[in-house]
């Protein structure tokens, strides 16, 4: 469910400048994370907007409670993450315990 | 400081039962740093940061085949999961509204018909070489290879400008392009320039990439050219020109994309970064493109040394290098000048003893800066230009 397997075909014509027909077929979405409570939570709520390889590649040197409480805080306040208090909480104690960071 | 991925291992699909071949991975020299080698449509294997929205960075043994960058190595950065949206070449149109005379709304037969530019230009991430940031700072961990020269060409944005005739006590500039959030939230991506820096005759609406239309991860059919600039202006996909006489207040100009307010847009390692303004324009870099850090070279013997340097546009004036991390410094020749905005490559030969040379490279640019020895921070990871250090063995 989580594998995002997008097939887009894009249709370039007109002069010889724009070229020939590009077929768009991205790669497909692998990246999953560890199996742990809130885990589920935790990749349905981020890969709504981006795909987990933006939480698995962050720095792991981190206090990690800090760092995941901000970037939470950074996708609900910035990006319009529509995330309850609750899952929040959630999603942070996943992510501080399983995604890298130190504990702090 | 190593800043040269080392490739781990390409399994081959030939073994029999394998269905598919396990990706190829590098190791970006800082914690948490492998990453796949990823193809996508239009490029070659590109170093994957991110699959959605996608972010694919440039290996650096390519910056060492040629000034230029070629268009299916050059990097991928989007913000918002609708990406890349795929133009349609028939219908596109550019809409140019706002404080204008006369609004237009430009096909890209209507571009092509306008008076043709050409520009080689870097286009370089604000958060090129992140990853080595310390400590960490949050946000996509690239390594060196947020950073490309290409020769652009199009329409100077001023020729559009003064056909819809900018009206007066117009201020700033907006653009938009046809990559949207996948659900509501995130704000559009949009970024403004003020009106002089856009009318300059030197920002550029791009059709084209390299001589071949702009691959579609870098913008098709149009993008912004902003020489000298960080690419988070230079938009892509742009659809929407829109003259304002106020200053854009969106989350892309007012909360994301600042820098500290003060001379190096830095602050004390970990601290907040307190006033901040716009990011603008590139500080001067330089890299070694031919060695890589641990590499073994021959005692004694000439060793070939080059690379690329490049700033904000006042140009290269010289590039340097030491052999002794530092401590003494010997001027490179410079390869040909390419314009302001692109890369200049620089060659030296060294001679090293036997035992372990840290061989470094400093840029100073015609306008008189120069990289730091020591590495300034700030809490986004923008802006990164220390002196470039590989340690080399020689025996």
């Amino acid at each position: 469910m989580l594998r995002f397997s997008l097939a887009l075909a894009l249709i370039v014509a007109a002069s010889p400048a724009l070229a020939a027909p590009v077929a768009y077929v991205p790669p497909p979405e692998r990246q999953r994370l560890a199996v742990a409570p809130g885990s589920r939570l935790t990749e349905i709520q981020c890969s709504a907007c981006h795909s987990l390889d933006y939480i698995t590649t962050q720095p792991r040197s981190l206090p990690a409670t800090a760092f995941w409480t901000a970037e939470v805080g950074k996708m609900r306040k910035a990006y319009g993450a529509r995330i309850s208090d609750q899952d929040s909480a959630a999603i942070i104690a996943y992510l501080a315990a399983n995604c890298g960071g130190r504990s702090d | 400081m190593d800043r040269r991925q080392l490739t781990l291992g390409i399994a081959a699909a030939a073994g029999a039962g394998l269905a598919r071949a396990a990706p190829a991975t590098v190791v970006l020299p800082f914690g948490n740093g492998e990453r796949p080698l990823v193809r996508y449509p239009q490029k070659r294997a590109l170093i994957r940061l991110t699959t959605r929205p996608p972010q694919l960075e440039t290996p650096f043994s390519v910056f060492d085949e040629g000034e230029v960058t070629p268009n299916d190595a050059f990097f991928v950065r989007y913000h918002l999961a609708g990406a890349p949206p795929l133009a349609d070449p028939q219908t596109f149109r550019l809409e140019v509204k706002g404080q204008v005379e006369r609004p237009l709304s430009l096909s890209l037969a209507d571009l092509g018909a306008l008076p043709r530019v050409e520009i080689l230009a870097v286009n370089q991430c604000s958060g090129n070489s992140r990853g080595f940031f310390d400590p960490r700072v949050a946000g996509g961990q690239a390594g060196n290879g947020m950073m490309g020269n290409a020769r652009w060409s199009g329409v100077a944005l001023r020729t559009v400008l003064d056909l819809a005739g900018v009206r007066a006590g117009a201020v700033q500039v907006a653009f938009a392009g046809m990559d949207k959030p996948v659900m509501p939230g995130p704000q559009p991506f949009a970024k403004a320039l003020d009106v002089d820096h856009a009318r300059d005759g030197e920002v550029m609406l791009a059709v084209a990439m390299n001589g071949a239309p702009l691959p579609v991860l870098n913008g098709y059919p149009l993008r912004l050219i902003v020489p000298g600039w960080y690419g988070t202006y230079w938009v892509k996909h742009l659809n929407e020109i829109t003259v304002l006489d106020a200053p854009l207040r969106n989350f892309w100009m007012a909360s994301a994309y600042r820098v500290p307010d003060n001379a190096c847009a830095c602050v004390a390692q970990g601290a907040p970064a307190g006033k901040t303004r716009p990011i603008s324009g590139y500080d001067v870099r330089s890299f070694i493109t031919n060695l890589s850090d641990g590499q073994r070279v021959r005692a004694g013997m000439p060793t070939p040394v080059r690379g690329v340097a490049f700033d904000g546009g006042s140009g290269i004036a010289r590039v340097e290098v030491s052999a002794d991390g530092g401590q003494h410094w010997r001027e490179t020749r410079l390869g040909p000048d390419l314009g302001r905005y692109a890369f200049r490559r620089w060659s030296a030969q060294v001679r090293l003893a036997r035992g372990k040379a840290k061989l470094a490279v400093r840029a100073v640019s015609r306008s008189g800066e120069t990289q730091p020895a020591v590495a300034r921070w700030n809490p986004a990871g923008y802006m990164r230009n220390v002196i470039e250090t590989l340690t080399i063995e020689a025996s």
